[in-house]
């Protein structure tokens, strides 16, 4: 693997966590939603990284340019201010802190290990635009329905949810 | 990726235009205000600038001198880092998305050739609403919070109807490679009919292309959709609370906009750099345009920089006008007419563009909230769905045949 790839690789997923650590710390609303969005974008960089060209434009136009964009709206509009911090509950200090920490090491463990399974998938290169397209609509057209059918749901529900105050 | 990190040469070139178009860009956008003032103006039977420099050609020099020199205050109560960032925001992602966009056949002429490049560019814009939501946030001042609002609202509603609006053009190229989308609307149609998306078959996007542009002006803010700054009931929107150069970077990232958002309509729906006329056979002398209308522009400035008022225009147009005779001089070579034709009648569309801008700003009243709302829910975005269905049934339909 080329050095420079590597480089770029530490800068953007250490941009990615400072932001992710950032969006925790922040006290106001905007601020964890502005680290969010940099998570997102410095994620798009690491898929563009990895070749995947439309995954990461999908990233930075649905996640960082539209969801981030209404959770900001909403936020203005409520027009929310500092969060006000309330002492750590005793179970997230005593059984929360070991499990994120276990979890963290068995992602690790799996990510450690299935590298050389995720480089046989990138070989077939679904990242072509035109490939993604191929697999979307022959071999996971039912999951792909599937999912529409849920949002098309969740939609419904949306315009109920609001509709029920009038 | 591997041997762009291996080639110094790469990074050199790639340097070199990254400076050459920014700069480039710079006085565009500068230009462009000067452009937008004295059209507008005359569309009003006014003069518009006319004291600094010959015409007032030097105007846009001294607004940007005005904007550097100001007094920049922040205004108390406002979200330090926020108000700082908006800015910022607005105007590099503004300039970000100029860098895939092809000016000519050459490959110099493009700073980066990707294969995502409309995606980039949709991608690039779909961002751009930060800059004047959190501008608006951070200011801590009702009408620039109100401005903020309205703003996202309406280019979250407008970005959806414009991204569903390229798609029939995809459908078409099947392919996002900007240079790709443009080579494939080369040759003409009985023979003079250029065979652009906007005329072309399987399916004219005539439809495509008035929704893209109508929700590319709501994009941009402008007139009739500048809710957002709407002057005469939120004084300035967004950007109130902000001045010297933090307001001329949301101005110049609102012209940058604007000069993103020709290129891409001439991109996609104009053929790009390709001439409107054949140019093989008994039409060779449609080569020879980009020289004889640079002479032309020439000639008139002459004659009028004889006549100016003062001294000093006198003797500058004049010289102005020499420059350009050379230039159009240089034009008619051998070996320079090939070369210029792409960016000649890119920059000419580009332009035609703006001016249609302008021209809407010196025309049109602005839409009510609710109008602004209903227009691109209830009929730019059905119409834009009715065309992507009927653009993809008739490529369907062609590649069966």
């Amino acid at each position: 693997m080329p050095s420079a790839q590597i480089i770029v690789f530490f800068i953007l997923a250490a941009v990615a966590v400072l932001g992710a650590v950032s969006l925790i710390v922040q006290r106001h609303p905007i601020r964890s939603a502005l680290s969010l969005i940099v998570v997102m974008v410095s994620l798009a960089g690491l898929y563009l990284l990895q070749g995947a060209e439309l995954v990461a434009a999908i990233q930075i136009i649905v996640y960082a340019g539209a969801i981030m964009v209404l959770f900001v709206f909403v936020i203005m509009l409520l027009n929310a201010g500092e969060e006000e911090r309330t002492n750590v509950s005793r179970i997230a200090r005593y059984a929360g802190l070991p499990l994120g920490f276990f979890l963290l090491l068995q992602l690790a463990w799996w990510v450690g290990r299935g590298t050389q399974g995720m480089a046989t998938v990138a070989g077939q290169s679904p990242a072509m635009t035109r490939n993604l397209s191929r697999l979307l609509f022959t071999d996971f057209l039912l999951p792909f329905e599937l999912t529409s059918i849920l949002i098309l749901v969740a939609i419904l529900g949306a315009v109920v949810l609001a509709k029920r105050e009038n | 990726m591997s041997d762009f990190f291996a080639q110094p040469s790469v990074w050199l070139v790639s340097i070199i235009k990254v400076i050459v178009v920014m700069a480039l860009m710079m006085t565009a956008l500068a230009y462009l205000s000067w452009f937008e003032r004295k059209v507008v103006a005359h569309i009003q039977s006014r003069w518009g600038p006319y004291r600094v420099g010959p015409h007032g050609l030097l105007q846009p020099l001294a607004d940007g001198l005005k904007f550097l020199f100001k007094e920049d205050p922040t205004p108390g109560g406002v979200d330090k880092l926020v108000y700082f960032l908006a800015p910022f925001l607005a105007m590099s992602l503004a300039l970000c998305s100029i860098a895939v966009i092809p000016f000519g056949p050459s490959p110099l002429l493009q700073v980066a050739n990707v294969n995502i490049g409309l995606l980039i560019i949709l991608a690039i814009t779909s961002l751009g609403v930060y800059g004047v939501a959190l501008g608006g946030w951070a200011s801590n001042s009702k009408y620039p919070l109100l401005g903020g609002l309205r703003s996202s609202a309406q280019m979250v509603s407008y970005e959806l109807s414009m991204t569903m609006s390229v798609v029939g053009v995809v459908l078409m190229a099947g392919t996002f490679n900007l240079r790709e989308i443009i080579t494939q609307q080369q040759g003409y149609w009985l023979g003079f009919i250029p065979r652009w998306n906007l005329l072309a078959p399987p399916f004219p996007q005539v439809l495509g292309f008035f929704v893209y542009f109508v929700s590319a002006i709501a994009e941009t803010n402008r007139v009739p959709f500048d809710l957002p700054e709407a002057e005469t009931e939120l004084v300035a929107g967004f950007h109130t609370e902000y001045a010297s150069f933090k307001f001329a970077m949301f101005f110049m990232a609102e012209y940058a906009n604007m000069i993103t958002v020709s290129c891409l309509a001439t991109l996609l729906f104009f053929g790009g750099w390709l001439s409107p006329l054949p140019t093989t056979g008994v039409m060779a002398w449609t080569l020879y345009i980009p020289a004889a209308a640079l002479a032309a522009c020439a000639v008139i400035l002459f004659i009028d920089g004889l006549r100016y008022s003062t001294k000093f225009g006198r003797i500058v147009l004049p010289i102005l006008s020499l420059a350009l005779a050379g230039l159009a001089a240089v034009c008619a070579l051998d070996g320079v007419v090939q070369i210029i034709q792409g960016p000649f009648w890119f920059l000419s569309k580009v332009f035609l563009f703006l001016f249609f801008y302008v021209w809407l700003r010196g025309t049109l009243p602005r839409f009510r909230y609710d109008q602004l709302m209903s227009f691109g829910w209830k009929l730019l975005l059905p119409l834009s769905i009715a065309n992507v269905v009927l653009t993809s049934g008739f490529v369907l339909a062609s590649m069966s045949k």
